[in-house]
Formats: structure tokens, sequence, C-alpha cells
């Protein structure tokens, strides 16, 4: 059993976007504010503090979950990926690319949180509806666009996947 | 927002945990998906001295089915129950009501248990097992006890647990060939909170006469509630039927007001959707 001093910072090591990092965080610092300020990922973003707004998404373990909600100490020996480690930094992915294609980010708060959201939706919905979609996307607030423009980004990317995976088993 | 300090207790077992919430009493809480702890606590709406997390204990993710109930560990995250199609046969009513159930990335994350465990008024789960006649499993140093769902909800974020105890598992009673099932829900926004929401259970016997009935409510009292519905066993399942128990069942309600639905409106929606998933359970099970 671990037990720690709510007074005190203690050692985390976890691995973000494949690579072992570790930092210091008391029990209370939250996950979100533990990789914006202890380890400089400011790409996830922080906006409604408690679950709502769905800016800090994150992949725990494959899965989207936020970041306010959990605290850093939780994290401890987890794998997490961030928008930092969608792509090297030089190219965009097809999500990405898609964004940029549809318009689907104006000032771009929310679009972190919804990529990583859309990483794991689309590892785990193959030929999603726009309803789905949509659906998924009830967890994210996006002041700027509508929406529909990131349901179109989202489509398109399933739409070439869904090829892709095609072709691939036609070979 | 950002919680007050507070210490961190990782326990591996139910032993440890029991242990842990003795030691503590009503200063610690215990942290499960954190969907609803977590804002709390970054709110500081709440302000435990210690946090007791739950999360890497394995016997609490178990699921399992005996003697016609299926457990379900507290632990369970509702994106695997809704991935889980041989709990959602066993237990149908689930299937139905988790899409209700926050958001996709908070499904992720939020347990069974923990909705149990927080008592929102209008959280579907609870609604769920008390419709069913369900049962929460809780464990303490002393041993374990069962509390029966229509039992255990006392109010607005209030349940029968006392400090030192734990939610170990829920109890579902296990789906029965001819009961039918609807659920339904109004709310500002698909995944937030309920303003009203029903749930129904219906049973046939073979002249296809209604055997057992069950009709839930939530968000509309500080807890789920269960209406009385025995005068119906017996009757023909009809839709005009429907009607007629929705508005026997709602009229004596006392509902919640808040900024969101007055008192009036939370009925009126009440007897609304709870005609809907009559109907619905009714129809499925080839009723007119």
């Amino acid at each position: 059993m671990l037990r720690l001093d709510g007074s005190q910072k203690h050692r985390i090591e976890l691995t973000v976007n494949g690579k072992q990092h570790s930092g210091e965080a008391p029990p209370r610092l939250l996950l979100c504010d533990f990789l914006r300020h202890e380890l400089g990922l400011y790409g996830t973003h922080v906006g409604c503090e408690h679950g709502v707004c769905g800016a800090c998404t994150i992949l725990m373990n494959g899965r989207a979950v936020r970041s306010c909600t959990q605290y850093a100490v939780q994290a401890d020996g987890q794998e997490i990926q961030t928008v930092e480690g969608l792509n090297n930094g030089d190219t965009l992915t097809d999500l990405q690319d898609a964004f940029r294609q549809r318009h689907a980010l104006q000032c771009g708060f929310c679009t972190p949180g919804i990529l990583m959201s859309v990483t794991h939706f689309l590892n785990c919905t193959t030929n999603p509806s726009e309803i789905d979609i949509r659906d998924m996307l009830s967890g994210h607030i996006c002041r700027c666009t509508g929406y529909d423009s990131i349901v179109k980004a989202i489509l398109d990317v399933a739409e070439t996947r869904a090829i892709e995976a095609k072709n691939q088993q036609d070979k | 927002m950002k919680p007050v300090a507070f210490d961190y207790c990782r326990p591996d077992t139910v032993e440890e945990t029991t242990a842990l919430l003795h030691e503590y009493g009503h200063d610690a809480s215990v942290l499960a998906g954190g969907m609803s702890l977590g804002p709390m606590l970054n709110m500081r709406l709440v302000r435990p001295s210690v946090i007791v997390d739950i999360n890497r204990i394995t016997e609490l993710e178990q699921v399992g089915l005996t003697n016609g109930l299926v457990q379900t560990g507290s632990t369970v995250r509702q994106a695997d129950v809704m991935d889980d199609s041989e709990l959602l046969n066993q237990v149908p009513l689930l299937k139905l009501a988790l899409p209700f159930v926050g958001h996709f990335q908070t499904r992720n994350r939020g347990t069974l248990g923990g909705s149990v465990g927080h008592a929102d008024p209008s959280a579907e789960i609870p609604l769920c097992l008390a419709t069913l006649g369900g049962e929460v499993e809780l464990a303490s140093r002393r041993g374990k006890r069962l509390v029966r769902a229509s039992e255990f909800f006392l109010g607005v974020l209030t349940t029968t647990r006392r400090a030192g105890e734990l939610i170990t598992s829920l109890y579902w009673p296990q789906h029965t060939d001819s009961t039918y099932y609807a659920f339904d829900e109004v709310a500002q926004r698909h995944g937030d909170f309920a303003i009203a929401a029903a749930a129904c259970a219906v049973t046939l016997d073979e002249q296809k006469r209604i055997n057992k009935i069950s009709l839930g409510f939530g968000g509309v009292e500080d807890k789920p509630v269960l209406a009385s519905l025995t005068a119906f066993v017996g009757a023909e399942p009809t839709c005009s039927l429907a009607s007629e128990i929705a508005f026997t069942a709602t009229k004596d309600l006392n509902p919640m007001e808040d900024a969101t639905a007055g008192a009036a409106y939370r009925t009126s929606l009440a007897t609304t959707l709870g005609r809907r998933v009559l109907q619905k359970a009714i129809t499925e099970a080839g009723g007119r």
C-alpha cells in the first residue's frame, strides 16, 4: 500500500508519448497541471477543471480521459499520450491534416483534447456514423466552429481509413 | 480551481482499504473514477483530509454471475460494461441507460460503484439498480453486508453507507425471458444531469399478462423513486394502460425545484417519460 503525505512532494515516474518521464508532485496536483508545469508539455489545455469542457483530454493506457479530474500521483507507472505525441512535430497526422483541410479549429483551445478523444474513438469505432461522432463530441465544448467542420473532418478520416483497411485486406 | 491538500493512500486490497477507512472515518473520501469526486474536490465543495484511491484493487474489477445475480465489482468502468455484450445481455437495462451516463470520455474512467456511492439524484446507474431491485454490497472491518438499492439511497449525495464502509460490489438481478425494459431521460444537453429520467422493467406471465412491473424515476425527487404498482399485476399490457400507470405513478411525487426546472415541470416530465418507457417496453413485449 502506498501512503503519501499531503504536504510533501513525491516522485512520479510515467511514460509520456513513449518516453520515460519523472517529476515531483504533491497529492493534490492535477495530472493536467503536472503535464504542463512539471513536464513542460503545454499542448494539454486546461479549461473548466471539472471534467466538462474536454480541453484537457489525454490518452491514459490508450483511453481518452480527462486529466483535470485525476491527480498526478494516480498516473504513476501509467502510459500517457498527449497531443505532442500524435506525430514527431514536423508532419501532421491524417487526423490533424483533416482538421486543417476542413477548418475544424479556429482558436485551437479545444483542439488538443478533441484530437485525443478522436484518436481513441477511431481506434475502437470502425465506420462511425455522424450520430456516433456527435455523441462522442458531446464530451467537448468548442465555441468557435459550431462543430460541423469537426464532424466533417472526423468523417473524412474515418472514410479514408476504412478504404485503406479494405485495400490492405484485398492485397 | 485546485483542491485543498490531502493525504493520499492507495491500498492494494479491500482489507487494507477497510482498515484505512476505519482509521480515518469521516475524514476519508473513497476515490474511484473521480468523475464526481474530482470536480467536487477541485471546486472545494468537499475537503477530505485523506483520499483513499481504490483504482488499483484488482478484486474490485471483477464481474460474475451467481444464483441469478450479476455481480459487478465497484470499480468496473462504465465503458467496459458497454463493451461487455455478455454482461449487457444479463442486465439489458444497463445497455439502454449507459449511453445517457456522462460522455464517452467520462465513461472511460467513471465506475458503476462510484456513481452509486456518489448518489446524485439524477444519476442513471442508481436508478437502474433501484428499478431492477438490485443490491449494494458494503465491506467494513467487521465484515460484509448487503443493502437493497431501494433502501440504500437516502437523499442528495446521501446513502446508508457508514464511515468505515466501502462499496465492494453491486448485484443486479439477471435478465429473465419475457422481461422487457426501457429507459429514457430529458436533459438540457445529452450527457448533462437529467432533469427527469425513467426506467422500467415489465415481466409477462404465460398468459401474456403483467406478472411483475417496476417503474423508477430519477432526477425528480432527492433519490431514485420507485412507483408502487401492485394494482396493475395481472392486467393486460396495453399502451393505454401505460398512460394510466404513468399517471398513477407520478401523481404523488414530491419533486425538487431548482434553476433548471420547477416542481410542476418535473412532474409533467416524469409522467411523460413514465408513459414513454412503459409503452416502449409493452410494445416490445407484443402488447398494443
